[in-house]
């Protein structure tokens, strides 16, 4: 490479859907060696699909239209699939989101370095693969490269991926979320072991990930994509702290942090779809500085100071980034309204614990979030609770009730008082039931007074819930697949209040949104939480959105509490050494 | 972090094996029932409608059908146990003799077939999945559509009109003398081994062709690909080794359905296997034949179901250890 030559230069990038569409256009990054580049951005942004482009590879039948990709000086479009097999893997290495389908479920760990090696031309010798693997920490040994992918850990399994990556030793790496899925301890060390790597290596990182978080402690710069462009750019602690496009200001308004507790704040509306983003700047529906020039045309992009660029026509009157103290509550000391105690459950005969003597109580108008990693057994308590499960030993009671271990054996009305919401919005609703439908039906089973008034009554509730939980009016006759994750986690949201339930279990309700998107359903269910006077069980493993919602905190690890007290004690000043370890891996701004 | 528990290949060979043999056992229950309800009995199928029921009565003890049902099953498994399938009723000879040659001429067709039909499947699968919408693939789609939709016995007739009876290149029946393999006459298998093939290919070359293009689009081959792996490498240790499982599968499948379909090819061509000797027996009540027919039907899929599981543990290695 010449000495001078970025290691990725991705210059005025067109990718096209097959209908011509446009997924990313005139995207321009660039990648220094021993730079790590974060491009982050929300789902449909088109971040992936630049991650793959500068591999030369699209996908789908999407084809790259334009611009021009250099990986150390060398034009990578226009190249030949047999030249381009050259450089792939060899200069330019891609490193999966997900490495558990990425591997070769009937290959050994070694034989995919051995692979990788030898289709470059280099020697795949044991010794070659041993110090590969043992470059990124995995055991070398022999009996390790004769592992099987599925008998990795997900760690290991993302280790090994980037070892493939590394292997050749590229000039640039693209990394495609190679966090996402693990959880934050794992995720903490593989960040360590990247920006390790830029650093002995000289390696330049493509970084990519919708946690602007996560990457702000291993970034060297960041560029935020918003509906195929990349709308702002600049070094990583510059733009964090002083961010030139509303989005990215908005973005940082709407990131739960653990660290800094503050009142999140989302972005309103939604991505507008691949073939229907507007004309001018793709932002300008949700952006509150939109003006008519913004909505004629696509700003141009422009440096509003040295190393920055932004693509906004505001980008001077963007405002710097204010942080609201969280509204302050008073402590919840009603009644408890919810009592667990010596709760055991185990999966496979016993051999899996998933709750081992759990006990707690919930008082009325109290959040009590549930944290634990994968594996901790938080759902299953949750379940329990809500008559999903039966406990094999152990008492839940409501409101001094005791309840039936499944939610058949209990009453109508204990059932209307105990609601839930559940973690995947595309898949609790009915697909075939529009909105107010799904609304309206617990109204005739569990309802108290509607049942009387009949369809008429209950689909008026049902109308006026939806209001609540801020679903646009037109689109209340809209059938689950035509709205997005938000809007049918308030549908969700509004299916479980509609019946006026005393406690709502909230079973990881934003982890399959978008940032901006999980800060608005958080506000939405602290205003209703105000409103209506809920108690919550909030399940989560995202020590930010405890700090966000929570009173109290309950710290799970393999199925028994290791630590449990008010929020803000346990964040900052953690007594277990689990929850210490939790709390430094969880990514925060603030560091 | 994941245990590693190496379960041992002959542990799972046992237990698989002593499923089969519960598996058969009920199936020897099954036939035995099945065979009871046929109606009417042996004794009179043999006497016809001059029977006396003197007579009747005389032959059925004769033949033991007046035995509890109980016993009569004890002793018919008990004779099966030692190797003794019974006696045919209506030719009077053990059924071993009667239909260990038919039994010989069965498995040669099948076997023939297999031979050439795994190959070709495999081979016209692989070209399909991994060029999926051109050419090949469209053509091949089309002709196999064709050949699921129409059943065998009409592919067998339309052969039989085509080759024998048009063009007279070969005879329209298997008239295989007793006694002698019919691999001595290959101009009499060609027709049944045609059909079974035109039959058979349809079904394994769709079902190979999903297993491959399904591992051609999995993230893993994308990924070896991004690697910067030849692409022929790619269809080898990637595609080829995560379609195969299902190949194996398919394989399995179209072996039983030969066992099962080969009952209406030997029909069509009067060729001398099992499938004919179970229908014939069936009309004429020899129940001790249909019963050993049957019960060998099912070992045979049985067994091949076996192999077929122990062929896919040997193939993803994800079954053989558990997390």
């Amino acid at each position: 490479m010449s000495a001078d030559a970025a290691a990725l230069e991705i210059a005025g990038l067109v990718v096209r859907a097959p209908g011509g569409a446009a997924i990313v256009e005139q995207v321009e990054l660039t990648v220094r060696g021993a730079e790590i580049v974060a491009l982050v951005g929300e789902s449909g942004s088109g971040k992936t699909t630049c991650g793959l482009a500068a591999l030369g590879f699209a996908r789908d039948g999407a084809r790259i239209d334009g611009g021009s990709v250099r990986v150390a000086g060398r034009e990578l479009l226009g190249l030949g699939e047999r030249e381009l097999r050259g450089v792939r893997g060899r200069h330019v290495s891609y490193v999966p989101q997900n490495p558990g389908s990425a591997l070769n479920p009937a290959m050994r760990v070694g034989d995919h370095l051995r692979e990788l090696l030898r289709a470059h031309g280099r020697a795949g010798d044991d010794a070659v693969v041993q110090a590969a693997l043992e470059r990124v920490h995995l055991p070398g040994e022999r009996a390790f490269r004769r592992r099987w992918p599925h008998q990795l850990s997900g760690g290991q399994q993302q280790r090994l991926a980037i070892a493939l990556a590394l292997a050749c030793e590229p000039a640039v790496a693209v990394m495609d979320e190679p966090t996402t899925g693990l959880d934050v301890v794992t995720q903490a060390r593989i960040l360590d072991e990247v920006r390790r790597l830029r650093d002995a290596s000289g390696l330049g990182v493509l970084y990519i990930s919708h946690d602007l978080a996560a990457v702000a402690s291993i970034a060297d710069r960041i560029a935020v994509m918003y509906a195929g462009r990349v709308v702002e750019q600049g070094p990583a602690a510059e733009l964090l702290a002083r961010p030139c496009h509303p989005y990215t200001r908005g973005l940082l308004a709407s990131l739960p942090d653990h660290r800094e507790p503050r009142r999140l704040r989302g972005i309103g509306g939604a991505v507008a779809a691949l073939d229907a983003r507007p004309a001018g700047c793709a932002f300008a529906p949700r952006c509150p500085l939109a003006s008519d020039a913004c909505r004629a045309q696509a700003p141009p992009l422009t440096s509003p100071a040295a190393d920055r660029a932004v693509r906004c026509f505001h980008a001077a009157q963007t405002p710097p980034p204010a942080f609201e103290p969280l509204p302050q509550r008073a402590a919840a000391d009603g009644a408890a309204l919810l009592a667990v105690r010596d709760l055991r459950v185990s999966f496979g005969g016993g051999d899996v614990v998933a709750a081992d003597d759990v006990g707690f109580a919930l008082a009325r108008g109290e959040c009590l979030a549930l944290v634990g990693e994968s594996g901790s057994g938080k759902t299953t308590i949750a379940r329990c609770v809500a008559g999903l499960q039966r406990p094999d030993g152990g008492e839940i009671a409501l409101a001094g009730e005791p309840l039936a271990g499944f939610a058949r054996g209990r009453t109508r009305e204990q059932r209307r008082r105990l609601q839930i919401v559940f973690q995947n919005p595309y898949q609790s609703l009915n697909p075939r039931e529009t909105a107010i439908e799904a609304v309206a039906r617990p109204l005739r089973e569990l309802g108290r007074d509607h049942a009387a008034g009949g369809r008429a009554a209950s689909l008026r509730a049902a109308e006026q819930m939806l209001e609540r939980v801020q679903l646009p009016r037109r689109l209340a006759h809209s059938r689950p697949a035509a709205l997005s994750g938000g809007e049918l986690q308030r549908v969700a949201i509004a299916r479980a209040l509609v019946v006026e339930p005393e406690l709502l279990l909230c079973d990881e309700i934003t982890s399959a949104l978008d940032v901006s998107v999980q800060a608005a359903v958080l506000e939405l269910l602290g205003g209703l939480r105000d409103e209506l006077g809920l108690t919550l069980l909030f399940i989560t493993h995202d020590l930010g959105v405890v700090a966000a919602i929570a009173d109290r905190v309950l710290v799970l690890q393999r199925g028994s509490v290791v630590e449990t007290g008010p929020v803000g004690q346990v964040v900052r000043a953690p007594a277990q050494p689990y929850t210490q370890e939790l709390v430094a891996a969880a990514p925060s701004l603030s560091r | 972090m994941a245990g590693v528990k190496r379960q041992s290949l002959g542990g799972l060979v046992a237990r698989r094996v002593g499923i089969a043999v519960v598996l058969l056992w009920i199936v020897s229950l099954l036939v035995f029932a099945a065979t009871q309800v046929l109606p009417g009995d042996t004794a009179s199928a043999i006497l016809g409608k001059t029977a006396t029921p003197d007579s009747l009565a005389q032959l059925r003890a004769q033949l033991g059908l007046d035995r509890p049902l109980l016993q009569q099953y004890t002793d018919w498994l008990g004779g099966l146990l030692h190797g003794d399938l019974g006696r045919s009723l209506a030719a009077g000879l053990p059924v071993g003799d009667l239909i260990g040659d038919r039994v010989g001429a069965t498995l040669t067709l099948a076997a023939v077939t297999l031979v050439l039909l795994v190959p070709l499947a495999l081979l016209l699968g692989v070209l399909t999945g991994t060029r999926r919408d051109g050419k090949l693939d469209q053509v091949v789609s089309w002709i196999t559509l064709a050949g699921v939709a129409v059943p065998e016995f009409v592919t067998g007739t339309l052969l039989a009109l085509l080759l024998a009876t048009w063009l007279g290149w070969l005879p329209a029946v298997s008239l295989i003398p007793p006694g002698e393999s019919p691999l001595a006459h290959p101009q009499y298998m060609v027709l049944p081994v045609l059909t079974l093939l035109v039959a058979g290919l349809a079904s394994t070359v769709r079902l190979v062709r999903v297993g491959v293009a399904q591992a051609a689009a999995a993230d893993y081959t994308e990924m070896a690909r991004l690697s910067g792996i030849p692409e022929r490498r790619v269809v080898r240790r990637w595609v080829l080794p995560n379609a195969l499982a299902a190949g194996v599968q398919v394989i399995a499948l179209t072996a039983q359905w030969l066992v099962g379909g080969i009952v209406i090819v030997e029909t069509v061509f009067q060729y001398p296997g099992i499938g004919q000797t179970l229908v014939q027996s069936v009309q004429s009540q020899d129940i001790p034949v249909v019963q050993a027919v049957a019960l060998l039907i099912a070992a045979i899929y049985v067994l091949l179901n076996l192999l077929a599981d122990i062929a896919l543990v040997l193939l993803v290695p994800r079954l053989r250890s558990a997390r």
